[in-house]
């Protein structure tokens, strides 16, 4: 395979050599001799248990909770609740001002998915820690459950959540986030052909083979270690200072070698209430979710439904684009506010259209809280437009890959939220996957350039 | 609760310990004696994180219960190096970029070596049948079939 260094030539000097060049992992002595230290592999003298009493509907209100049994369990040493929670309603991007504050740490008053936690049980071991947790008595009435995004957004569905008001997120910009670009209208007015398609994909678990957890270690100095394999180290102490309502020179984040994340230990959700049982016990406390919980309690990536709404002309030039994009949040926010809002920025795709028009909607369901998964907002975006462009030349029987190059971005092209190309390079990696592929184009797309003559 | 004795040798070491009834092997080797590398994965017997070599066969740590290993020869990952000289399996991993996350590495180097031992010149259907028990999520298969190939090469030639 060639390597187009020219092509970024007069943006940086070429002192690089690395490509193509076998190089050691510098973690990899310690993974091949076991002396790779995870958070887990922390063992630490005295350590406390931490289960979690998880609720078994999807929305519920909460009449009440009676741990008295749990509390009597040969083992138990404490179960906390919500009460027990400095500041116990939080979202994790407040910390850049995407607010509203809109989930629990220990629930109260109701739950909004199945799964959600309720009360956290510390125990000498962990089974004593589970079997206590069957005992903790928690009376609910359950509730009307929504599980679909168009079903959630109709008048009248059950409301998700109260933190909210509606079953959508509020953006500055109303009830979607939008892109505008152009006069769309005109655009399909003109269009030799026009193809509207819907996509839609289910939540992804990143399954990593470590699950998620930490383990929390008070020490003299009246400060709290807390050893965790999150991917979001920061995040985590900030929130973690706000929900424990604890200055951050009280608490030493040591994170390390995570055993997998994928995206998926970027929430935080383990950290706070196992620094605040630690507080509350002056023990260390361990808490791993099981296999189980990894499965159904850590955040997929959502679920997306995304309309694709395309005018085509036969020369193979698209000259509008009407995208709307749903984005599964589940019962809360995390991080797919951001998400819905990446989609409508990525719609257009790597392809220069004159006309555009994109809402994308943040949805609040009783599922499970959806999250980041690498690329979230973007990948299933991808997929659909992927998809959307080989039904397109299809439709106007062309090279599906002639077809991307008549609409590819160049450097110099006005992307449809305002941001001009640079660096596209797209011109240039396709002529590398036309010959890597043995995928012949046209002479004139060999010829092509992401530079625009005079830009 | 009553608690049970049991020794066994952990990498050419007598270990003793008295452990609850009921203990896994991997509890007994992370939390009291404090090896730490195999690890727990699902603690279900399905990721093969755990992996230990039992009296020279490849065993599910997470699924053992200690008090079945009194008198066991135990081998993990942890012991393979001898005298800071690591293993053609630890050495091929590493050359091979065997690794990312490296969770499921001690694993994949125990099961590699249960084969090896058996088997010395493997084919790479015999590789891939013994890897079969172990989850790499970073997918990471082909490096890791290459390096226990070329691990079986290199041994092959010390011999000779």
């Amino acid at each position: 395979m060639e390597l187009r260094k020219d092509y970024f030539a007069d943006v940086r000097k070429d002192g690089l050599h690395e490509i193509g060049q076998p190089r050691p992992r510098l973690d990899s002595p310690g993974h091949v001799t076991g002396k790779t230290a995870y958070f887990a592999d922390r063992i630490l003298p005295g350590m406390l248990h931490l289960k979690m009493v998880r609720s078994p509907h999807h929305h519920a209100r909460i009449r009440s909770i009676d741990t008295s049994e749990a509390e009597k369990h040969p083992g138990v040493v404490k179960v906390l609740t919500a009460k027990d929670v400095p500041h116990n309603v939080y979202t994790i991007l407040i910390l850049i001002q995407i607010g509203p504050e809109d989930e629990t740490v220990l629930a109260d008053g109701k739950v909004r998915w199945k799964g959600e936690a309720v009360a956290a049980v510390l125990a000498e071991t962990e089974r004593a820690a589970q079997e206590a947790a069957a005992k903790v008595k928690v009376d609910y009435e359950v509730l009307p459950a929504v599980f679909d995004m168009e079903e959630a957004l109709k008048p009248g569905a059950p409301l998700v959540n109260e933190y909210h008001g509606q079953n959508y997120y509020l953006y500055d910009s109303g009830e979607c986030r939008k892109v505008r670009f152009g006069d769309v209208d005109a655009g399909f007015a003109e269009a030799d052909h026009i193809l509207e398609q819907t996509y839609q994909s289910s939540p992804i678990e990143h399954a990593p083979t470590e699950t998620t957890g930490c383990v929390v270690a008070p020490e003299g100095n009246d400060r709290f270690t807390c050893y965790t394999n999150t991917q979001a180290m920061f995040f985590t102490l900030d929130n973690a200072s706000i929900i424990l309502q604890m200055p951050g020179s009280k608490l030493h984040f040591v994170g390390g070698t995570v055993g997998g994340g994928f995206g998926g230990k970027v929430d935080v959700i383990v950290e706070p209430i196992a620094i605040l049982a630690a507080k509350l016990t002056g023990r260390p406390v361990s808490f791993i979710y099981s296999r189980e919980e990894e499965m159904q309690i850590s955040s997929p990536r959502a679920a997306e439904k995304v309309v694709i709404k395309d005018g085509v002309m036969k020369d193979g030039r698209i000259v509008a684009r009407k995208v709307t994009g749903y984005t599964d949040a589940g019962a809360y926010s995390r991080h797919s506010p951001y998400g819905a809002q990446k989609g409508a920025a990525h719609y257009p795709g790597p392809y220069t259209i004159p006309n555009v028009w994109i809402d994308t909607y943040c949805v609040y369901t009783n599922r499970t809280p959806s999250s980041a998964m690498r690329g979230f907002g973007v990948t299933i975006g991808d997929f659909a437009l992927e998809v959307q462009m080989d039904k397109l030349a299809r439709l106007i029987g062309m090279d599906p890959l002639e077809f991307r190059f008549i609409n590819a971005y160049r450097d110099g092209d006005m992307k449809a939220h305002r941001q001009p190309t640079e660096g596209a390079a797209l011109i240039e990696c396709m002529q590398e996957a036309s010959r890597a592929a043995n995928w012949p184009v046209a002479d004139k797309y060999m010829a092509m350039s992401s530079y625009r003559k005079g830009a | 609760m009553a608690k049970v004795p049991v020794q066994f040798t952990l990498n050419g070491s007598e270990k003793a310990e008295f452990i609850e009834s009921g203990t896994t092997l991997l509890h007994a080797l992370r939390d009291k004696i404090g090896d730490t590398s195999p690890k727990g994965g699902c603690h279900q017997g399905t990721c093969g994180a755990c992996s230990v070599i039992i009296d020279g066969e490849l065993r599910l740590s997470c699924l053992t219960l200690a008090e079945t290993c009194d008198g066991a020869d135990i081998r993990t990952t942890a012991g393979l190096a001898e005298g800071g000289v690591l293993h053609p399996l630890q050495r091929a991993f590493l050359d091979a970029f065997a690794t990312q996350c490296g969770f499921c590495t001690p694993g994949m180097i125990m099961a590699a070596k249960a084969l090896l031992d058996r088997t010395p010149n493997p084919s790479r259907e015999e590789v891939v049948e013994a890897l079969s028990g172990n989850i790499c999520r970073c997918t990471g298969y082909e490096p890791i079939i290459q390096a226990v190939l070329t691990a079986a090469r290199a041994d092959s030639q010390n011999a000779a």
